[in-house]
């Protein structure tokens, strides 16, 4: 089936950094990594205050658009509140437990003075919720979660949700059974190695985080002597004849520098920092997955030790260890996949980042210019 | 270097290096301190090569009574400044202390810059003490002195916030006085903001190169994104090892804005004397007016003003008729040489105020000129500053690697 892509046309072959991300964007779109042809769309946007009695909250617009069987129309429209998502979140921890969730932005805010209805916040939020969709959306056994597709369509979420309530103990049994403290013998390397790369990689992320805070401090520093500064030479033209018009030029420049320079601290805020969160986030919840799997094995180790040690030749523990083997098997693949999978766009995510961030310093050099 | 007629020689000067004395100052303590070679070179006009003429060593507090020198002798001239004395305005890297390299370098570009504007002076050039200055290394101190010019120097002229209440100022100096103390006041500010600009820019540069670690200590868990990584912190680390030079270069554009700073100060001494000349001149018409009110009095024998005199001779009789003439005589001579000096005072302010005038347009024509090269200069720098940074942000290869 042919799409249109939503940015249409044919990716240009441009060599001009200021269109490098937007070739990118366009790549992104065209560059399927399992080579199936998209037939679910997700969008978040459209934020909106809503004032109750009890509380005022804000609510997104989900829009979707499929072709897939399992939806009974080709569009949906629903608006949903953060308790959504992360209600989402948890039931697709509990229904897929082999796989990686991806990370919801930060429920609380934590930094004081934080305005939870400012449009900056809101914004980020959005875009956060947005790409939490969409990496659902492109996880091949993710996005045809049952509980994914009743997000994405129900008219009345919460009464769904309490219909859920009641199978919610079912569950949680069953989790806990697997995560009944066994402990483990061997990690297999591949996912020690996994272990200690998500271990490093979530310290050097925030590290890059708190230097990333600290040149956006120092740039806004920077920011108020600029401020000072650019006036002087104002002041000082007044008092002149022939100087009066350069004098008046160079405070125009350094005006000029200093509303480039504010621009630049706000993408970073608005832009690269939440990126790197996001990461770190993402690193928490895999090691959480990595834990799971390791008791999994650790369960499927013990029951073979005791039926070793039974020397029994029983029908029904064998199909127990049986069990806890495919269990780990399909565990171990799982993992693998979504790790290869998270690998390749956790590449491109930065690559988008990294280039983007040069982008806007590009762009802030040009505009001082 | 530059060209000048000197005595209609063409001579090149230039304080081409700094050397670190000890020695022993005038309570025979010892002391260290910089002395700066001063080199002057006549040019051939036919083939336009030049010959080291003379070369002599002098040391800041040399210079300092050069000018002092200047300013007594040349009341009418805006006396070019020296580089200063103590290190102001400076950011937290720059050095306060005399002693530094940096600081003295910038120093002997700018006793050299002094020399070239006295050398290219029309009236300053000529001096002989200057030239001097120059040529003779030893006993020039003395030689200085002997012209008696500390004796010359108006100790009025040190009072810079006396006031004197002058009763017919001439407007221009009024207006000029002004604006000389608003220019100062001005470049003051700037050149204060500009070293809180760069400290923070500094700061700004720096913490950047932060990231050069980490981005390599990220590059080598990461296989695919390894290389763009490595690259990206290194060059976080060109980036934020570029500020030195861009901020030295900025010290330049400093230090020509400190020229004028000073210069503002030299422009305001020449409207003190001029304030003081006329200041002087209303005294002595006041008092000639006096004078002759009182020998209209004696002559005619009306008292119209009280005098001590006057109160003497009411409680204590008459004086004679030969003492009055005595006192009239006395009075006449006074008068007459009153009025001489008055006439050559009145010469003298005009005079003052023609070259005065004629000085000050030529140094504005210069600070013009001057200044907007400045400007100029200064915003090219910043262009090519952000064109270097742009580039390297820019590169491709670094994040196309990822």
């Amino acid at each position: 089936q042919d799409l249109i892509l939503p940015n249409g046309g044919t990716p240009a072959g441009t060599s001009s950094p200021a269109s490098s991300s937007s070739l990118l964007n366009r790549l992104q779109l065209d560059d399927d990594i399992d080579g199936e042809t998209r037939d679910l769309f997700v969008t978040v946007d459209d934020p909106k205050k809503h004032v109750c009695t009890m509380e005022t909250y804000i609510t997104y617009r989900i829009t979707t658009k499929s072709t897939r069987v399992e939806f009974d129309l080709p569009e949906y429209s629903v608006r949903r509140r953060y308790q959504d998502f992360d209600w989402l979140r948890n039931k697709l921890e509990e229904s897929q437990p082999t796989h990686l969730i991806p990370p919801l932005p930060e429920k609380f805010v934590v930094k004081g003075v934080v305005d939870r209805f400012s449009e900056e916040f809101v914004e980020t939020r959005r875009k956060a919720l947005d790409k939490f969709l969409k990496r659902i959306t492109d996880h091949p056994v993710l996005s045809f979660n049952e509980h994914f597709n009743v997000f994405l369509t129900a008219k009345d979420l919460n009464a769904y949700k309490k219909q859920g309530m009641a199978l919610l103990s079912r569950v949680g049994e069953s989790v806990k059974q697997v995560t009944g403290g066994y402990k483990l013998r061997s990690r297999p390397l591949e996912f020690a190695a996994i272990g200690d790369y998500l271990d490093t990689f979530a310290l050097k992320l925030g590290t890059i985080d708190r230097i990333a805070q600290r040149i956006i401090k120092e740039e806004i520093e920077y920011l108020v002597e600029l401020r000072e500064y650019g006036p002087v030479y104002s002041t000082w033209s007044a008092l002149e004849g022939e100087l009066a018009e350069p004098l008046e030029g160079v405070s125009a420049c350094i005006g000029h520098c200093s509303t480039a320079l504010e621009e630049l601290t706000d993408d970073m805020t608005e832009d690269f920092l939440p990126v790197l969160r996001e990461y770190i986030l993402y690193s928490d919840s895999m090691k959480s997955v990595l834990k799971k799997r390791d008791q999994v094995q650790a369960e499927y180790e013990a029951k073979l030790e005791a039926v070793a040690l039974r020397k029994e030749d029983r029908p029904k523990v064998p199909a127990d260890v049986e069990k806890c083997q495919d269990r780990m098997e399909c565990f171990n693949a799982d993992l693998k996949a979504d790790m290869e999978r998270w690998q390749s766009s956790k590449r491109q995510d930065f690559r988008q980042l990294l280039m983007g961030m040069a982008d806007k310093n590009i762009q802030y050099y040009e505009k001082v210019m | 270097m530059t060209e000048n007629n000197f005595g209609l020689k063409k001579i090149e000067i230039s304080v081409s290096e700094a050397e670190k004395r000890t020695g022993r100052n005038a309570m025979n303590m010892q002391e260290t301190y910089t002395a700066y070679l001063i080199e002057t070179r006549s040019v051939e006009h036919t083939d336009g090569q030049s010959v080291l003429t003379d070369s002599l060593w002098r040391r800041y507090s040399e210079f300092e009574l050069l000018r002092n020198y200047l300013l007594v002798y040349y009341p009418h001239v805006v006396v070019p400044p020296l580089p200063e004395k103590r290190a102001e305005f400076v950011w937290h890297k720059l050095s306060a202390d005399n002693m530094d390299p940096d600081f003295v370098e910038r120093r002997r570009i700018g006793l050299e810059n002094f020399l070239l504007r006295v050398a290219s002076h029309p009236i300053l050039c000529r001096d002989k003490i200057f030239y001097l200055f120059l040529t003779q290394e030893g006993n020039w101190k003395e030689t200085v002195n002997e012209t008696g010019f500390q004796l010359k120097a108006d100790s009025r002229l040190k009072a810079l916030n006396a006031t004197f209440r002058v009763k017919n100022p001439d407007k221009r100096f009024t207006e000029l006085k002004h604006y000389s103390d608003e220019l100062q006041s001005v470049i003051s500010h700037l050149l204060r903001v500009r070293a809180r600009v760069a400290d923070r820019l500094y700061g700004v540069y720096k913490v950047h190169g932060n990231y050069g670690r980490v981005f390599s200590e990220w590059s080598a868990i990461e296989k695919e994104m390894g290389d763009g990584l490595q690259s990206a912190g290194h060059h976080m680390d060109v980036y934020a090892s570029s500020i030195d030079d861009i901020l030295e270069d900025e010290e330049h554009y400093a230090d020509q804005l400190k020229e004028y700073l000073f210069y503002a100060e030299a422009l305001r001494a020449v409207c003190r004397k001029h304030e003081l000349m006329q200041y002087d001149l209303e005294m002595a018409a006041q008092d000639l007016a006096s004078k002759k009110q009182q020998c209209e009095e004696l002559a005619t024998g009306t008292v119209r003003t009280f005098s001590l005199k006057g109160m003497t001779t009411k409680l204590f009789g008459q004086e004679t008729p030969e003492q009055r003439e005595a006192r009239i005589k006395v009075l006449e001579e006074q008068i007459n040489e009153g009025e001489q000096q008055l006439k050559s005072k009145n010469l003298e302010g005009r005079e003052f105020v023609k070259n005065a005038w004629a000085d000050i347009e030529r140094f504005k024509e210069q600070k013009n000129h001057d200044l907007k090269e400045a400007l100029i200069s200064y915003a090219v720098m910043q262009i090519s500053m952000c064109k270097k940074v742009g580039f390297g942000f820019g590169e491709d290869t670094v994040y196309s690697k990822l």
